[in-house]
């Protein structure tokens, strides 16, 4: 490269002949970043993929104290519809006890913004009987337990087995490694009981 | 052969000497970059530099079209609608994918017909000559296989009918047809395999365009005047050379851009123009489409291929010289591909002494009606198999063997050369005036 | 297209005499003049609309759409569809053959479910009649003249104007055929069956077109459009066709955008490199003497 540079330095310099070996060597390097960008947006998610994001359950034959797992965009979506001593549990918690007191606006896009992780703001209805969270730990994206009513965590939510995070029965981050509360897909719940997750 | 001499690296920093003295990649880079190359080079030596961005490109999308296709009978066509609809910017790679296909090959076509023409094949090239032929035959392959892959009707159809061409070969030809299909019929099988090496070729060639390029950097290029450049000392080369850095880099670059203007214009504009309607039907084993055609760059030896009926009697007394081994079916396919064997026997073939066709007032003559020839033929391969168009194919066919075979070894004896510059300076200046003069003082 | 350009004139003046052999009969496609023709060209998205609505009520009786994600009609570059009307769309879009769309198939009710925007339009294989998502791409309406490619050069390939043109080209049997002689006659259509009685005596057909499996679909007045557009058959195949092409070659917009900013850079960029080109040859290159 440096011998290149001799070469060029041979030539008389003007400031046009500069100007036009600087115009054509940076419009030949925009013409390559062109090119590259296009190779790379082609591994985002294809349309067909950002498009199927829409799922409906019946949720009308769910016992009290049932949990179900929907898949949604390739994640299961836990479904819960809590007992009363759930609802209690998570409700009785103040915020300073929890490691992510706040819910960011893409944690849980059903609500405006910026809401505090209160088992009010992350449950659905006003008895907040049913809770929808996306069962993927927020640590390293492993598939917490309890699922099936047992290794719930000493939170009596879920409990991940890879790195031992706690959720409590609002899903909310109390032990362990993972930062954030599980997330909330946006999702719509009338009282027909039709869950249409990814509206 | 001693290479043209010039300054090679000098490593100076003890990182660069540290480096050089234990892999001497950047002086091999510097080797290559600032190889002296014959100053009057034409604006026929641009096509290398398309054929390096063409497999470039071909690589670069083709991978990135992998990550989208699926290789099975029931998804190819469909994931290749995927690649249209969905994936982001996918319509654009698979027209630059199946238009690249054609400009690789509108470059290779101009590349080889430049070296018949200036002698680029005749001692001492004839490596790279022969690489090159190689190379074209891959390119072949590689881009019959590929277009099989979208699985459309005239995928199937065209696997069908070139895998056809070994079934005729005497005694195996049946057992190695079904063998390259991997049954007997074209199928999934098949298509996965070539999906396979349709993803291998191109990096197959791509060694050997370093091979050639080796090849041709040992021997020096040829040039217009087929005069060698002098290589008696560096003072001397220097007056037939300029480093290919920056003069020829740019220059190149200049044609390549020109060439895309007008490729980016077919992509855009009109993609499926050089391409077949039928492709856009989905394979369907039970129906042959009405007229099978090839890709447009294959249509040459495909009517070379058709050319040879068994009503043609060149094929009657193979048939009866050989007990019937040779048909007219394996008569065409040995046409086909002793059409290009004869290519890459021309280095022997040519007896001239004279290597430009500049300078061969008969040979220009002969060659001019090769292209014609060559263009004719590939009109006739896309014609229904019906007279005339036929008997032109026969005559095409005739003429492209008798070039190799009869002029080129004739020509050499009979004809009587025109004079030519005796150095690469005398021809460049004859065309842009002394330089020597204008050099030495700072231009403009 | 250097080869096929290369081709043309060197061959439209050596060999024209002979090329006049080729056979007669041939069906006329009809230069229909659609909006997006030629580099500037943009789909009309009322008459993507139009189309659709064609599709919906006349040809989505016996041919697929399968390629084609409902969801795609809301696309800026096709029919422009808001996407609540989509929704309603696709839910109450009726599957007539859901032998072939297994997908749709819910397992837990055992019952086939409604489309969603998500999905693609169904298969349709219930008449044999071929899918239609890609047929604007798969037939050329345009050809030669003798093989050369030139019409296709100007006029385009001609996939959408053949389907109008066969649309409207169905027109009574002609005399030479009998009365039963199966399909319906089209003069447009040349894939299907002549009737002996309508060839020569070096069996090259007299007539043009052939007899097609499909009944005539439109008739004119076939459907009502919102916005009072004419409903006239010449029209109503000009539309339908259109969106033919749109569900063949979603993507035009996009694809003709890219194509000229990339044409109007690279221009650019094959300016500057040859002044550049010039300025360093310059020091070596004295007046020109020839040439």
């Amino acid at each position: 490269m440096r011998q290149t540079i001799d070469e060029t330095n041979q030539l008389p310099a003007t400031e046009r002949r500069d100007f036009l070996y600087y115009a054509t060597a940076s419009t030949g390097a925009i013409a390559a970043g062109a090119a590259v960008w296009p190779l790379i947006n082609s591994m985002n998610p294809s349309a067909d993929v950002t498009a199927s994001g829409t799922v409906r359950v019946d949720l009308s034959g769910v016992e009290p104290g049932q949990r179900i797992t929907v898949k949604w965009q390739g994640h299961p979506v836990f479904v819960w519809r809590r007992s009363e001593a759930a609802i209690q549990a998570a409700r009785a918690v103040d915020l300073d006890q929890l490691p992510d007191p706040v819910d960011e606006a893409g944690e849980n896009p059903n609500t405006s913004g910026e809401e505090p992780a209160l088992d009010e703001n992350r449950a659905a209805g006003e008895d907040g009987e049913w809770l929808v969270v996306i069962g993927v730990c927020t640590h390293l994206g492993c598939i917490p337990l309890g699922q099936d009513g047992s290794a719930v965590g000493e939170f009596g939510g879920w409990f991940c087995p890879c790195h031992g995070s706690h959720y409590d029965t609002s899903g909310r981050i109390r032990k362990g490694p993972a930062p954030r509360n599980l997330d909330i897909p946006p999702y719509d719940l009338g009282d027909d009981l039709q869950l249409v997750i990814g509206t | 052969m001693a290479g043209i001499p010039h300054d090679h690296y000098e490593p100076s920093t003890g990182a660069e000497k540290w480096l050089h003295r234990r892999l001497p990649v950047v002086g091999i880079l510097y080797d290559t970059i600032m190889i002296p190359t014959p100053k009057n080079l034409n604006w026929m030596w641009i096509w290398g530099i398309v054929l390096t961005f063409c497999l470039a490109l071909q690589i670069i999308t083709g991978i990135v079209l992998v990550m989208h296709y699926t290789p099975h009978v029931d998804m190819a066509f469909a994931s290749v609608e995927h690649i249209m609809r969905d994936v982001n910017g996918g319509f654009m790679l698979r027209y630059l994918h199946a238009n690249g296909a054609s400009l690789f090959f509108v470059a290779v076509y101009a590349h080889i017909f430049r070296g018949l023409y200036y002698g680029s094949y005749k001692e001492p090239r004839e490596i790279t000559w022969i690489i090159g032929i190689l190379i074209f035959v891959l390119m072949m392959g590689t881009g019959f296989m590929g277009y099989v892959l979208p699985w459309g009707q005239m995928s199937f159809w065209g696997a069908t009918v070139i895998t056809g061409l070994f079934g005729a070969i005497p005694f195996v030809g049946e057992s190695l047809q079904t063998w390259l299909l991997g049954g007997p019929a074209v199928d999934n099988a098949t298509l996965n395999r070539f999906f396979s090496l349709h993803y291998l070729l191109p990096f197959v060639i791509a060694g050997l365009v370093i091979v050639h390029i080796w090849a041709f950097h040992t021997t020096g290029n040829n040039n217009p005047t087929g005069v060698e450049v002098r290589r008696g000392s560096k003072a001397e080369a220097e007056k037939d050379t300029l480093p290919f850095w920056p003069y020829f880099v740019i220059k190149d670059l200049f044609a390549l851009a020109l060439v895309m203007v007008i490729f980016w214009a077919i992509v855009g504009f009109m993609p499926n123009y050089l391409g077949h309607p039928d492709n856009y039907i989905e394979a369907n084993p039970l129906s042959t489409p009405a007229h099978i055609v090839p890709e447009w760059y294959f249509l040459p030896f495909y009517a070379i291929l058709r050319a040879f009926t068994s009503e043609v009697w060149v094929v009657q007394i193979a048939s009866f010289l050989t007990g019937g081994i040779i048909d007219a079916k394996f008569f065409g396919v040995l046409a086909m591909f002793g059409a290009i064997v004869v290519m890459a026997l021309a280095p022997w073939l040519d007896t001239s002494s004279v290597r430009s066709g500049r300078y061969r007032p008969m040979f220009k003559w002969w060659f001019a009606l090769l292209c014609v020839d060559f263009i004719v033929l590939m009109w006739l391969g896309a014609m229904p198999a019906e007279e005339p168009y036929a008997s032109f194919s026969l005559i095409g066919a005739a003429y492209w063997f008798a070039y190799f075979l009869v002029i080129l070894p004739l020509l050499g004896v009979i004809e009587k050369p025109d004079p030519r510059p005796a150095t690469i300076e005398e021809d460049f200046a004859a065309h842009y005036g002394d330089a020597d003069s204008k050099s030495a003082a700072p231009a403009e | 297209m250097f080869k096929k350009l290369a081709i043309s004139s060197i061959l439209a003046l050596a060999l024209a005499p002979a090329a006049a052999l080729a056979a007669g009969g041939e069906a006329h496609v009809e230069d229909f003049d659609f909006s997006f023709e030629g580099p500037f060209g943009a789909y009309d998205q009322n008459q993507l609309q139009r189309g659709l609505q064609i599709y919906t009520e006349v040809c989505a009786a016996c041919h697929g759409l399968r390629y084609v994600p409902i969801r795609t009609l809301a696309d800026e570059g096709g029919p422009g569809i808001p996407e609540d009307q989509v929704r309603a769309y696709a839910d109450q879009f009726m599957v007539l053959d859901e032998i072939s769309n297994p997908q749709l198939f819910d397992t837990e009710t055992e019952e086939y479910r409604a489309l969603i925007p998500a999905d693609h339009f169904p298969a349709n294989n219930s008449q044999s009649a071929p899918d239609l998502s890609l047929m604007a791409k798969a037939r050329a309406g345009f050809h030669g003249p003798y093989g050369l490619g030139i019409n296709q050069f100007f006029k385009g390939i001609g996939g959408p104007e053949y389907i109008a043109s066969l649309l409207v080209g169905y027109e009574e049997p002609p005399a030479c055929a009998p009365e039963d002689f199966p399909g319906h006659y089209n003069t447009v259509f040349a894939a299907g069956g002549i009737p002996d009685s309508c060839r020569d005596e070096h069996g090259h057909s007299t007539i043009p077109g052939s007899w097609i499996g499909m009944a005539q679909p439109l008739y004119g007045e076939d459907v009502e459009f919102a916005d009072g557009h004419s409903n006239e058959l010449h029209h109503e195949a000009q539309d339908v066709a259109a969106f033919l092409m749109w569900t063949a070659e979603p993507k035009m917009m996009a694809r003709k955008q890219a194509g000229f900013a990339g044409v109007l850079f690279l221009t650019v960029l094959t300016v500057l490199l040859y002044l550049t080109n010039k300025r360093i040859w310059a020091p070596h290159k004295g007046k020109r003497k020839h040439d």
